[in-house]
């Protein structure tokens, strides 16, 4: 009578030790970011000896903010970012629609070459080509202006590979009932093929945007101009400052002013995040 | 990717009588190419050039603000580059960071993967919880990791004295500093690769598992022998994308060692920043960035068949 029991409490308590043990290390994964909620609404009096407390102290306070609106100019970052990820989305939309279709539709000498060309920007991947790639935006007279920032990323060849696998998944019988009423070849990628493709161009969206809000070496080598910088350069310039001061809540609420916008919309849409995420692999 | 069988709707377009006439014949003809222009123009300023650009001038000496002209110096840069002791300590850097990321980086994505890939409540708030690091920009770890890592004061320290223990200076100490740096790493991009592992254990049929745990397989056997091989392709596939990451980001490194203390924490690619920002020596730069071009290559290419494979699996 003894066993039976033993052996079912045996098997209830390795889940639970196991859930247990994992929600130990989801805390210990979200603790940074717990300390910076919690350090970023609490008053400056509270000196720096607690900053570390991750208990939150009871008079919050959004001074914290304040400040690094003032001091930081989080407003004209927001700005700035905001026109660099937008601009190089609309620019990437255009060119990766385009040479998709033409990958996904049309057959044509040098087909398969100019696509293995162009998969070669995923291993040679910008990052890697700053030098070089600095002194053809000076050449180009787009030295310390936003253009200059966004040039780069102008083409996409994980864009164009997605939006050809998308194409291709599309059933040609619409493109051809249009083709034999005569529209052009640009009414129907517009009219015919982009609205059953916006699942795709949902997901390279979603990438794009986190990956030029995220970016930091690229526009730190293009800007010079205080005006022009974008969050992460705000940021950079901000954590170096705070390094004398107690102004660790102040850091922490800039901090958070850069995450929060994707985290908002990260929450928002965890699913269509997430599948466009694994599909990114592809981009390396 | 084959690319074979795809019969072009513009094919269907040249045997409609509008399209017979032969000015518009040519604009067909023409039209794939018309199409990938935009893309290939950015392409070429901004991916294949910069490579025959730092080719040539890393045969080229160019002396910063002496008003000297460019001389010829052959292999001269690569000679300087390997002579430099910085190169060295980045390079060996960057090979201790690139394992020393990848090996637990690795393991605890597919530990995590393991553990949240029921849909259950739960679950998903885990799987948010570490995917969320990924999402943030490195810069903005770096800041959180620059108050974490704060000698005394910091997230850190003060846990630790808590618990009685004295912890190292953490980014000060030159040979703890690589090991911190590598500690945000791991934190910023295991949940991203949990990613990839929960889409390649979906892929894994249940008849699979299930053949094992009716031969008896215990938990330990069917990871071992059944999940594990089956996830090859997907941990491949990661481990490109990882490498090629490991080389190309150091964002964490400009905000919080500036490659020091004395290059400890000092990559290949800061390395490059650092010769053309700071020092502005152009030949040096050049010839660093071939070199870490010529790496990049040789990861992707010789993988190149397992990432077809990988996408094989996912198309």
């Amino acid at each position: 009578m003894r066993r039976p029991s033993l052996a079912r409490f045996q098997r209830r308590l390795w889940p639970a030790l196991l859930a247990a043990l994992l929600a130990a290390v989801a805390f210990l994964w979200a603790t940074p970011f717990l300390w910076t909620l919690v350090a970023s609404f609490r008053p400056e009096g509270a000196g720096s000896a607690g900053m570390a407390s991750l208990l939150p102290d009871t008079p919050q306070t959004l001074e914290n903010f304040r400040n690094a609106f003032e001091s930081g100019s989080f407003g004209l970052y927001y700005a700035n970012t905001l026109i660099v990820v937008v601009g190089v989305l609309a620019v990437q939309c255009v060119t990766v629609s385009l040479a998709g279709y033409a990958f996904a539709r049309l057959s044509f000498p040098g087909r398969d070459m100019l696509f293995y060309a162009f998969l070669l920007q995923l291993m040679l991947v910008p990052p890697a080509l700053i030098v070089p790639n600095l002194r053809t935006v000076v050449d180009l007279g787009l030295y310390d202006t936003l253009p200059g920032v966004m040039a780069p990323y102008f083409a996409s060849a994980f864009g164009t590979f997605l939006m050809r696998q998308t194409f291709l998944a599309l059933p040609r019988d619409f493109e051809e009932a249009a083709a034999i009423d005569g529209a052009p070849w640009w009414a129907i990628i517009w009219y015919v093929l982009l609205p059953m493709a916006k699942p795709g161009l949902v997901a390279f969206a979603i990438v794009s945007v986190t990956a030029h809000w995220n970016e930091f070496l690229w526009p730190l080598m293009v800007i010079n101009d205080p005006a022009k910088h974008t969050l992460t350069i705000g940021l950079a310039a901000f954590t170096r400052g705070a390094e004398g001061g107690k102004e660790w809540g102040v850091l922490a609420a800039g901090t958070l002013l850069v995450m929060a916008p994707l985290a908002v919309v990260f929450v928002a849409f965890q699913r269509r995040f997430v599948d466009s995420f694994v599909f990114s692999g592809v981009k390396g | 990717m084959s690319l074979a069988g795809t019969t072009g709707i513009l094919d269907e377009v040249e045997r409609t009588p509008v399209a017979a006439r032969p000015r518009r014949r040519r604009r067909v003809r023409l039209l794939p190419y018309a199409l990938l222009a935009p893309s290939l123009l950015f392409l070429a300023l901004f991916t294949y050039l910069p490579v025959v650009r730092v080719a040539i001038e890393s045969l080229y000496d160019q002396p910063h603000g002496t008003g000297a002209g460019t001389t010829f110096v052959g292999l001269g840069n690569y000679a300087k580059v390997f002579a430099d002791p910085a190169f060295r300590q980045a390079a060996l850097n960057n090979l201790i960071y690139a394992v020393g990321t990848l090996l637990p980086t690795l393991a605890l994505a597919l530990a995590f993967a393991v553990a949240v890939q029921r849909s259950t409540r739960f679950s998903s708030v885990l799987r948010t919880v570490f995917f969320f690091p990924s999402l943030v920009p490195l810069v903005a770890a770096a800041s959180l990791f620059f108050f974490i890592f704060l000698p005394g004061l910091g997230l850190l320290d003060y846990y630790l004295a808590k618990i009685g223990v004295e912890g190292p200076n953490w980014l000060g100490d030159s040979d703890v500093a690589l090991w911190s740096v590598i500690g945000l790493t791991v934190w910023k991009n295991a949940g991203y690769y949990m990613l990839f592992y929960i889409a390649g254990l979906q892929n894994i049929p249940r008849d699979t598992i299930e053949a094992a745990l009716i031969d008896g397989a215990n938990a330990w056997q069917r990871l071992r022998y059944v999940i594990l091989p089956a996830l090859l392709p997907t941990t491949s596939f990661v481990v490109v994308i990882a490498l090629i990451n490991l080389l190309t980001s150091v964002d964490h490194i400009i905000v919080l060692t500036r490659g020091g203390p004395s290059n400890a924490t000092n990559l290949l690619l800061y390395y490059i920043f650092q010769s053309a920002h700071e020092n502005f020596e152009v030949g040096k730069a050049a010839a660093a960035t071939l070199l870490s071009v010529a790496v990049l290559l040789a990861i992707s290419l010789g993988s190149m068949r397992i990432m077809e494979r990988g996408t094989h699996a996912k198309a």
